[in-house]
């Protein structure tokens, strides 16, 4: 899979850069996660790809744990535990850091004028999320219909997400998306 | 009536909220959010940190994570350690990202180890092609909802920016990291320039 390296090593080292550039969390650095484990290292075929983030919806909690099933598939247990850790860690630490530096919010016009500048970021980089999980996940017209459909109720109502998940799930396994 | 139940009329914001947590109830609280977290822990951190442990008031809450949102890496992870540090230091930091992410680490090694064991089989193969359309257009939709506000208030430049970044990344597929180190300078230096101009 990696010769001549270990595949822990390469985890920590692709994971734990990517954390300090997921501007807008690990939603929006799925584009960078396919790059390097479709494209460089060959961990997952594009189709393959779709499978962890739909994992990761389905279950609780942040959904950095997409690097967990990534990691999981590379190197096992191990490789989970490591890619996770070092999705978490460089920012978590740095959070740290500036937290301790600006104790209480001083009125300082900066943190509005980053943020402003940031946002368009996030949502660049998260629509290219979307586009590379719909492409790799959507080979017929009636699956890009279901995306679309499931966008769209999002967009337009509360409805739980799971309920959409489930709707999924269900034409899936009538052999309906193909 | 509660005996502790604080007396409204007389209390200033400071007094409305109660002692700071331990390590435990550190742990105990931020696993209680992640696993209620479907699609998303923070509304679930807003209602357990201020409405249920009344650890902090809104205006804390709202303080300390936009301090969080600006940060890169996974929003809810940073605002784990940010709350743990407040409260209790490293070591509060460490139990809230504890918390957070190691109970449902060990739910999703699980799935994976059973998606290992079972993928192959069919049913679940369209199971599973089923849910990732779905979960593709769920994420399509978060980004029309992050978008509304920009197109709202006619942001011709945020909105090219956001263009401009979709193309390098989601249709060119050039490297994050390349395109943000280009990106953030561009992006912070025209929003500084509208601003000034803005005021003058």
């Amino acid at each position: 899979m990696n010769p001549g390296g270990n595949p822990i090593l390469t985890l920590v080292a692709t994971f734990a850069l990517m954390s300090l550039f997921a501007v807008g969390g690990a939603s929006a650095a799925i584009p960078e996660m396919h790059r390097v484990a479709v494209d460089i290292q060959h961990w997952l075929t594009d189709k393959q790809f779709a499978d962890p983030y739909a994992i990761s919806r389905l279950a609780p909690g942040p959904n950095v744990l997409i690097v967990t099933l990534i990691g999981y598939s590379v190197a096992g247990i191990a490789g989970g535990l490591a890619a996770t850790l070092a999705m978490c860690v460089p920012t978590a630490a740095l959070a740290y850091a500036v937290s301790r530096l600006m104790k209480r919010s001083s009125h300082s016009r900066w943190p509005a004028i980053i943020q402003a500048a940031l946002v368009p970021l996030s949502i660049g980089s998260m629509g290219s999320s979307g586009l590379i999980l719909t492409l790799a996940s959507d080979r017929t017209w009636v699956a890009l219909l279901v995306t679309a459909g499931a966008g769209a109720l999002a967009f337009a109502t509360r409805l739980n997400p799971l309920w959409l998940l489930l709707a999924g799930g269900i034409l899936g396994l009538a052999g309906i998306i193909g | 009536m509660l005996p502790d139940s604080p007396p409204a009329a007389t209390a200033t914001p400071e007094q409305l909220t109660l002692p700071p947590p331990g390590l435990f109830a550190l742990f105990v609280a931020f696993a209680r959010m992640s696993l209620s977290g479907f699609g998303g822990v923070l509304a679930f951190a807003r209602r357990g940190i201020v409405e249920r442990h009344q650890w902090m008031t809104a205006e804390e809450f709202n303080e300390t994570f936009a301090l969080c949102h600006f940060l890169p890496g996974p929003n809810i992870v940073n605002l784990s350690v940010v709350f743990g540090s407040r409260f209790r230091g490293v070591g509060g930091a460490i139990a809230a990202f504890a918390g957070l992410v190691g109970p449902p680490i060990v739910l999703v090694t699980m799935l994976a180890a059973l998606y290992v064991r079972f993928g192959e089989i069919d049913a679940l193969r369209r199971v599973l092609a089923g849910i990732s359309c779905a979960a593709a257009g769920l994420l399509i939709s978060t980004v029309l909802r992050m978008m509304m506000p920009l197109v709202r208030k006619r942001h011709v430049v945020g909105l090219v920016v956001m263009a401009a970044v979709f193309t390098a990344i989601g249709l060119a597929r050039l490297p994050l990291p390349a395109v943000l180190l280009g990106a953030i300078p561009l992006s912070l230096a025209v929003t500084v320039l509208m601003r000034r101009r803005a005021v003058a």
